[in-house]
């Protein structure tokens, strides 16, 4: 059954596979799932760096009142590009772009992905938004400056160039469509022989239900930025007041996607940290069926409370009061998770790699992010905090405390079985600590301001404000030092770090584990039979923990 | 454990053709979702100005629509006719119906074209001074009337080069009795194509 009848030299890795292209076109014309995985996460990076620039000078602008170093307008374009940018182009493709091409194939036991020409395809329209955003800066007209939400109807009346911003995100829309198209194909039809739906890793179970949001909440943000960009080239009028439109059915339908996307950016996190916690504490995951089915459920509930975002907008009071239940209910199957991975990890036998390290701190991050999310929740408070920078403070708690650190510790993770290489451990966890630090150091002092009233998005603060600014721009440079230590230890990681084949480095039991390192061009010499749980760890068996301890 | 209820043996296959439908018919509800927002916005304009999108429907031509219609769904037919010819060996006959389809589906083109420039000759247009004289209600009306069939007209379009590329691919005998899931896929979409305008037809045409 496994017989191998291809004709493709599958003795050397990816890495090193010679097609019919060489150089930089073997990378970009190449259906390689792994290559394609690569490509996203070199173009993401360097969306990423631009993006944390942006925010580096937004931080250092609110070090003092009035103006420290940009104008007004200039300020207004910056958030945003940080928050396009950060969106579209680093959160949104982070996980199931990168490390989901990457892993998918290979954790379910496959040699590639179901539509490997559209998933180059997709890459190929993720770098042309990307371009067409950072495009939008440059051209003549000044940069966009409505806010990533491009709410009407300042979005149809301002003279900046609006427009290639909404065809930019277009496009990434349709990329992410493909992406999430694939992957859902890919699991329904590629699973090795024996691996039934129950022996998936948790981590496909979260791309999973990641790509079902990709596929159905896309299109709708889709036509309704086409729809803003009609309405600026040819007065349609269906979101001008003026001409009878109605603007806040343009908010609805913007969070009808734009909420469930959020949860397109935090549950391939919560998979890799699903992955991660049982590998460092060598014990089965607690609970695995609920962290599967709480996926699905993150995904179901998550797309029914969007009109929380617009508690303020005007909605009759039972809408509100539903729109405000279902996003507690929400709230449910993200604590599962949490008490479960805190379940695994009782009485595990804990190593305290930089991988564990991101994963914790993603745990305690996220709780902070969630349960501040359960305070908006509430109608009441709502409207005292509404667009402030409470607000910022909690997304980017679950954003970038969540998601970011959830790539932080992907990268960590697989790093070495992705290039085969060994990063220096010390170094990857100064830059952890230094991170974490300057994370908290950033954003704690935004729930404070927040919450004593300083309002998001504005350029000047009154003095009362100007110590929480101050410790949260000084934070800023804290973070960006740990993430300087970190990608420079990475980097020094991909071109000196000592060479590795081990294929296990960590002791995982997942099937990319179980493949050459780094992986050959079709994932697996044979593909292989699954036989049991993805994690099966055999915590009580002496043996098997002093090989462990051995291979570490 | 037994690996008998799984999808044992479908991951070294190359062609994977319940994939691929699955895949197809997953694009498909993206699309329906796409123009699912348009729907939305219909349906709450509708709502709140009822009396003005009954007005403002006399305008359009019925019989233009009706016309249309027609041909939409003969070309339906055409597809699926060329699809279960190429099931049975019948590439002559396949190729000349999948023509038959392109025809028809420039036809329903050409009528689009007339009827569109006939409506901005009478001065109803986005923008134009007569259709801003009229109630908001109009206004959206037409504002909606123009991208919805806008964006069924650049669906058509696509339609047609996908047909268009299946009829090389038919002639090439790369689509042949054995593999005809790429002219099945882009008659699923053309199908789609047929169905989003059979719900525009009334909603713009027969709501007068």
């Amino acid at each position: 059954m496994s017989t191998h009848t291809s004709k493709v030299d599958n003795s050397v890795s990816y890495l090193e596979y010679q097609g019919k292209h060489k150089g930089l076109k073997a990378w970009i014309f190449s259906t390689d799932h792994k290559r394609i995985g690569l490509l996203y996460l070199v173009t993401m990076l360097f969306f990423f760096s631009i993006g944390v620039t942006f925010g580096f000078l937004m931080r250092l602008e609110l070090l003092t009142p009035g103006k420290t170093i940009i104008d007004p307008q200039t300020y207004n374009s910056f958030f945003t590009l940080h928050g396009i940018i950060m969106i579209f182009l680093f959160i949104i493709p982070g996980l199931p772009a990168v490390f989901g091409n990457f892993f998918l194939p290979i954790m379910i036991g496959a040699k590639d992905v179901s539509f490997p020409r559209i998933n180059l395809l997709s890459w190929w329209l993720f770098l042309l938004g990307g371009i067409l955003a950072i495009v939008s800066v440059i051209m003549p007209g000044g940069a966009v400056d409505t806010g990533w939400t491009f709410y009407v109807p300042y979005s149809v009346r301002t003279g900046t160039n609006v427009w290639p911003a909404l065809l930019a995100a277009f496009i990434l829309g349709f990329s992410s469509i493909l992406t999430g198209l694939n992957f859902v194909t890919t699991v329904h039809r590629l699973r090795a022989p024996g691996m039934s739906w129950f022996r998936l890793p948790l981590f496909i179970w979260s791309l999973y239900s990641t790509a079902w949001i990709q596929v159905l909440a896309t299109p709708i943000i889709g036509i309704t930025l086409l729809m803003v960009f009609f309405e600026r080239v040819f007065g349609f009028g269906v979101f001008d007041p003026a001409l009878g439109g109605d603007p806040v059915l343009y908010q609805h339908l913007f969070w009808i996607y734009s909420h469930p996307a959020v949860y397109i950016m935090i549950l391939p996190a919560m998979g890799v940290i699903s992955e991660i916690i049982p590998v460092f504490s060598r014990r089965t995951i607690f609970g695995y069926k609920f962290i599967a089915f709480s996926s699905i459920a993150i995904a179901f509930f998550g797309s029914l409370v969007w009109a929380h975002h617009m508690f303020t907008a005007g909605m009759s009071s039972p809408a509100m009061f539903i729109f405000s239940l279902l996003t507690f209910i929400v709230a449910i199957p993200s604590a599962i998770k949490v008490f479960n991975w805190v379940s695994t990890l009782y009485k595990g036998s804990i190593q305290t790699d930089p991988p564990l390290l991101y994963a914790l701190a993603f745990i305690f991050l996220f709780a902070i992010g969630g349960f501040t999310g359960l305070i908006q929740g509430a109608l009441s408070v709502n409207m005292h905090i509404h667009d402030t920078s409470f607000i910022v403070a909690h997304f980017h708690y679950v954003m970038f405390g969540g998601t970011g650190f959830g790539i932080f510790a992907a990268l960590h993770y697989w790093f070495p079985k992705m290039f085969g290489r060994k990063y220096n451990l010390k170094t990857a966890k100064v830059g952890f600590w230094t991170l974490f630090v300057g994370f908290n150091v950033l954003y704690f002092p935004m729930f404070i301001m927040g919450w004593l009233g300083m309002p998001r998005r504005y350029y000047d603060y009154l003095p009362e404000f100007h110590i929480y600014h101050s410790i949260s721009t000084y934070g800023s440079w804290i973070l960006i030092t740990g993430l300087i230590i970190m990608f420079t230890n990475l980097y020094i990681g991909y071109k000196r770090g000592a060479v590795t084949t081990e294929e296990n480095p960590w002791g995982g039991e997942t099937l990319e584990w179980q493949t050459m390192t780094p992986p050959p061009i079709e994932n697996f010499d044979v593909i292989p039979e699954v036989t049991g749980d993805p994690y099966g760890y055999k915590q009580n068996d002496e043996n098997e923990t002093v090989k462990v301890k051995e291979a570490l | 454990m037994s690996s008998t209820e799984h999808t044992a043996g479908v991951s070294h296959v190359h062609r994977d053709d319940e994939g691929a439908r699955l895949g197809m018919w997953l694009f498909l509800f993206t699309e329906l979702l796409l123009f699912g927002g348009l729907f939305l916005l219909y349906s709450v304009y509708r709502y709140l100005n009822q009396d003005a999108f009954h007005l403002a429907a006399k305008e359009l031509n019925t019989l233009f629509g009706t016309f249309n219609t027609v041909i939409l769904l003969t070309s339906s037919l055409t597809m699926a006719l060329a699809i279960a010819a190429i099931q049975r060996g019948k590439k002559t006959l396949s190729v000349v119906l999948q023509l038959a389809t392109l025809f028809m589906a420039f036809g329903f083109l050409v009528n689009k074209y007339i009827e569109w420039t006939a409506k901005i000759h009478h001065g109803i247009y986005p923008g134009s001074e007569i259709l801003l004289d009229k109630s908001s209600g109009e206004i959206l009306f037409f504002g909606l009337y123009y991208s919805m069939t806008g964006l069924h007209g650049l669906h058509v379009i696509i339609g047609m080069a996908l047909i268009g590329y299946m009829t090389r691919l038919t002639v090439n005998g790369v689509i042949n009795k054995d593999s005809f899931v790429k002219l099945e896929s882009a008659g699923l979409y053309w199908h789609l194509v047929d169905l989003i305008w059979i719900f525009l037809f009334p909603l713009f045409y027969l709501i007068t």
